[in-house]
């Protein structure tokens, strides 16, 4: 498994809650593309296996004319091995999922469309800032299907500040109506530094209430399941075989290479990031230098690493993988804690296989951090 | 030995000690410039972030006077009464005092408390009006107050003033004139009293005297009369803001001697050094033992660093002569220290030092006073610890330590200061206008009802307008039980707290949901309840946490989770671990956090 990452980091505008790494000016797109072509030159050599996907993220990809992605798009085909069965996902949203634009991506090979819908109201829409409303939602996964474009995610939020389990169950019916065969469904964070948690500091919005968000979990879980559509992430729900590839192989520890401002790869061995500015992005790049800060993995971090991905999964993890691959025997060194949340029913063992229930799933964290390593432990 | 003066300032809190310090150090040329700080002399940095002196501090200044060298040895003492231990021992290294009174506030109760000390070992007292330059100060009102006080002349009042240096020079020639040269004899066998020590990690265990009769000279064998051990002075000299090394210190100077000493055993202030091969005749009279006021338990929040907690506490003993300890167990903690202290920012301050200077992260227990219990079968025994407290059905009684406290107050404010104390269960036994408008108004109290909150409450109902000090006056029969806490049924030992039987109900409840508070919420709910024997009068619960999770763990995401969720597995690890509830450090202070 290898995939490759490719981040556009240019939005239309801001929405409330949002952290990522973007610029709302256009002015230096093409500078940044012609970087990121040249980054993709460099890394040429980062993977030896063919590409088995291609994940086109941000920022909003969608937001690019089809001539740049095809830039791009060229440019990794002609430096990197890429599977004929690759899986070749775009991330954009609803008003840039325009027919024309379909249709340039789906001759492009774009084969997988993450929409960012994030709700069928038109009242959180506008609470959330974002530049489309619930009508033109609809509309943009039509466009994606009559483009032959039919593998397609939404992305759905929960746990918004007052939202009512009506609403949300509103919103994940109407996605089931859709026929998507995936969705990513987050629970709203509050993250500081963004709109959403300059407001809460100042007390002006009230941070999204625990129970409230666990109940739209749970709900949400039992719903989609219902209908056939299966949790297998904390977030992530698919039709069984549309899972999406690229972001599995993240939460199974392979290796993917990344392109453009503020992108995060990983070799395997070590993990590496980019600047997370265009400006100085494009200047190192233009002097053949990646922007990139290193981080090497001790075998612990990787465990940690590996820990704390694997239970996010429904997959879980192998205990007996970690007795070969880490050394740690999770079974007699957390006895006290794995006995636990087996009892209290937030985990659970068959096949040598430790996994979080529905009820685990949404206290992954606590959970993977009590069996976690420290360095200075050993 | 008729050029050395040794003095030390003394006053209530905050009436500016340090301050004035500064400017007789500036004065003096003993700091330059450069050095000079504010409040140079508190070099601790919890003294410098709280703003208070913690430790008592020597200095060596010299000063020329009528084309005569003098050697001053100054000394700086705190002024909260937790640390009046140091007052005391600094007073008897000294033949004067400087007893600072802040023109704005007037005398204030360890103004008198502390003078008392000085006055017990016939100490020269030179009163200084200080802070004359805020025009609030109240110079001939305060003056009168001081004349009442000590029996003066009103002209024998310096007027002085820390910010501006006012009165520095008159000070520093009252100082030459009117307190005595030392007395002793240079030429009799050494006798040196050790007043305070220190533990430095590059130089070892530091131990400072002050020399009553004979000389020490670099090299000399000399020995610690009390526990007999003998060591040679690698390295002696005085003290100026640096230690300085001397051929020789000689009778009525103060100075320091690193020899060499193994364990802060060895060293006990109050101690006499003597030379091996002429030994003085007799030991210099050391210092009462220190009473503490309250004690509780210091666990290491990591089991396995138990004889490291030992070690520590025995090096910050050196420096602290007012700590006591013994080791103790706990069910809910397992091995730790039951330590004594003088007061509760005593017992702060031990804490801080712990995990500051020697690194260690500790939990300390619900205080407690030390009381007395009878079993019927008449054996009588000290409980200083809730778990020594027998069984309801065995005890014929126990018994509380009594203060007698004097309360220093504007009168406006006597009304409520009286309304405290009854509600602090407190006796009236006097109340005596100074002046028109100020008012010393004397309690007796139980111990228990004070050392906790009680400083705080009375500073705010009189908008800082009152001060306190207090003194043992033994134990009288009580109503006490024992207050347990349970965490998911189980009782944790170290949560329990010895209380009067009419505050049970009221602080069992407080408790409870000052600890829903703190401890915080798991992925199981946790029942906290109060309870006297098998009666549980209070309960409140932790609700189980509901989520916790990030919604996104991409590839970007990765690293920067787990960092996370590292620190805060580190995080966990400095709570404690207490059946399979996680219990944070504060919360075993619970019970001081309660309003
Ligand atoms: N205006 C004015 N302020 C002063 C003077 N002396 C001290 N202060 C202030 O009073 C406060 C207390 O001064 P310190 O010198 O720390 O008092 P202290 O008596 O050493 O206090 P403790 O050692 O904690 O008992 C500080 O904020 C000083 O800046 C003075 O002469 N004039
Ligand atoms: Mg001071």
């Amino acid at each position: 498994m290898a995939g490759i990452y490719v981040h556009i980091p240019f939005c239309k505008q801001a929405c409330t809650y949002c952290d990522f790494h973007f610029s709302t000016s256009l002015k230096l797109a093409d500078r940044v593309i012609d970087a990121m072509v040249t980054e993709i030159k460099l890394r040429r050599d980062e993977i030896k296996s063919p590409l088995k996907t291609i994940y086109f993220g941000g920022g909003t990809p969608g937001i690019l004319e089809v001539s740049q992605i095809e830039k791009l798009l060229k440019a990794i085909q002609t430096h990197f091995d890429v599977h004929p069965d690759v899986e070749f996902t775009l991330e954009n949203n609803p008003d840039d999922t325009t027919q024309l634009k379909c249709q340039g991506w789906a001759d492009l090979g774009v084969n997988r469309l993450s929409i960012g819908i994030q709700s069928f109201s038109d009242w959180h829409l506008s609470w959330m800032n974002r530049a489309h409303n619930a009508a033109e939602a609809k509309m943009s996964i039509q466009n994606a299907i009559y483009s032959g474009i039919t593998n397609l995610n939404i992305d759905l939020i929960y746990g918004i500040p007052g939202m009512r389990k009506e609403s949300w169950e509103e919103n994940l019916s109407k996605a089931v109506d859709l026929g998507v065969k995936h969705i990513s469904a987050y629970c709203l964070t509050v993250e500081p530094g963004t709109v959403l948690g300059h407001l809460v500091n100042k007390g002006e919005e009230k941070p999204v209430d625990d129970e409230a968000a666990s109940e739209q979990f749970e709900f949400m879980v039992d719903f989609l399941e219902k209908h056939g559509i299966k949790q297998y992430e904390v977030s992530n729900f698919a039709v069984p075989g549309s899972e999406s590839r690229h972001n599995s192989a993240y939460w199974a520890g392979a290796a993917y290479t990344a392109i453009g401002p503020s992108a995060h790869g990983f070799t395997g061995h070590y993990r590496y990031w980019n600047i997370a500015n265009n400006a100085r992005y494009c200047q190192a790049i233009e002097s053949n230098k990646l922007p990139q800060t290193v981080e090497n993995l001790s075998r612990d971090e990787r465990y940690n690493e590996f820990v704390m991905t694997g239970l996010r999964t429904t997959k879980g993890i192998d205990l007996e993988r970690i007795k070969t691959n880490f050394n740690v025997d999770l079974r007699r060194e957390f006895e006290a804690k794995m006995k636990q949340i087996i009892e209290d029913g937030s985990a659970k063992i068959e096949n040598n296989i430790l996994s979080l229930t529905k009820k685990g799933m949404f206290l992954a964290d606590g959970i993977a951090a009590d069996f976690f390593i420290l360095e200075h432990e050993n | 030995m008729k050029n050395i003066r040794n003095f030390c300032i003394i006053a209530h809190i905050d009436h500016g000690k340090s301050t004035l310090a500064d400017r007789l150090l500036h004065y003096t040329g003993t700091i330059s410039d450069r050095d000079l700080q504010e409040q140079t002399l508190d070099d601790m940095d919890l003294e410098r972030e709280r703003g208070i002196t913690i430790k008592s501090h020597a200095i060596q200044m010299d000063y020329e006077f009528e084309g005569q060298p003098y050697t001053l040895n100054l000394i700086d003492t705190p002024g909260h009464v937790d640390f009046s231990y140091e007052v005391s021992r600094s007073i008897a290294a000294c033949e004067g005092a400087l007893l600072i009174v802040d023109a704005t506030q007037g005398i204030q109760a360890q103004t008198i408390s502390n003078l008392y000390l000085a006055l017990e070992h016939d100490l020269e007292i030179i009163p200084v009006l200080n802070k004359m330059d805020l025009d609030s100060a109240m110079a001939e009102e305060v003056t009168d107050q001081i004349v009442d006080l000590i029996g003066c002349d009103p002209e024998e009042v310096i007027p002085a003033s820390g910010k501006t240096g006012l009165g520095v020079e008159e000070i520093l020639k009252a100082v030459i004139e009117r307190v005595p040269a030392p007395e002793g004899d240079p030429e009799a066998p050494l006798q040196a009293m050790i007043f305070d020590s220190v533990f430095n990690s590059f130089r070892g265990i530091i131990a400072y005297f002050r020399i009553r009769n004979g000389k020490i000279k670099k090299g000399d064998e000399v020995k610690f009369v009390n526990t007999n051990k003998k060591y040679f002075a690698d390295e002696i000299g005085t003290l100026k803001l640096d230690m300085v090394a001397k051929k020789e210190v000689s009778t009525g100077d103060v100075g320091y001697i690193i020899s060499g000493i193994k364990r802060a055993k060895e060293v006990k202030v109050g101690d006499t050094i003597t030379l091996v091969n002429n030994p003085c005749a007799e030991a210099i009279k050391g210092f009462e033992d220190v009473k503490p006021m309250v004690f509780a338990g210091i666990y290491p929040v990591d089991t396995d660093e138990y004889e490291e907690l030992r070690a520590s506490l025995e090096k910050l003993q050196l420096n602290d002569a007012s700590l006591v300890y013994e080791p103790e167990s706990s069910a809910a903690l397992g091995f730790g220290f039951r330590c004594g202290f003088l007061g509760m920012l005593h017992m702060e301050i031990v804490q801080e030092r712990l995990e500051r200077e020697f690194n260690m992260t500790v939990i300390t227990t619900v205080p407690n006073v030390g009381y007395i219990a009878t079993t019927t079968d008449g054996q009588t025994f000290n409980v200083n610890n809730p778990s020594e407290l027998p069984d309801p059905s065995n005890m014929a009684k126990v018994e509380e330590p009594y203060i007698k406290a004097q309360v220093i107050t504007k009168s406006d404010f006597v009304g409520q200061v009286m309304n405290l104390c009854i509600e602090k269960r407190g006796i009236l036994k006097n109340q005596v206008y100074l002046t028109s408008d100020r008012v010393e108004i004397t309690f007796e109290l139980p111990l228990g009802e004070i050392v906790f909150d009680f400083y705080d409450k009375l500073k705010t109902l009189s908008k800082g307008y009152a001060s306190f000090d207090y003194h043992p006056i033994g134990h009288k029969e009580s109503k006490l039980v024992k207050l347990d806490i349970l965490l998911n049924g189980d009782q944790v030992d170290a949560l329990s707290a010895l209380i009067h039987r009419d505050n049970a109900y009221d602080l069992g409840k407080k408790i409870c949901a000052k600890l829903k508070e703190l401890i915080p919420r798991q992925q199981f709910e946790i029942a906290v309840q109060a309870a006297i024997g098998t009666k549980v009068i209070a309960r409140e619960t932790v609700r189980a946490l509901r989520k916790d999770v990030t919604a996104k763990c991409y590839g970007g995401d990765i690293t920067r989770k787990r960092k996370l969720l590292e620190k805060q597995k580190k995080g966990k690890k400095r709570m404690r671990q207490v059946g399979n509830v996680e219990v944070p450090q504060q919360a075993f202070l619970a019970v001081l956090q309660l309003d």
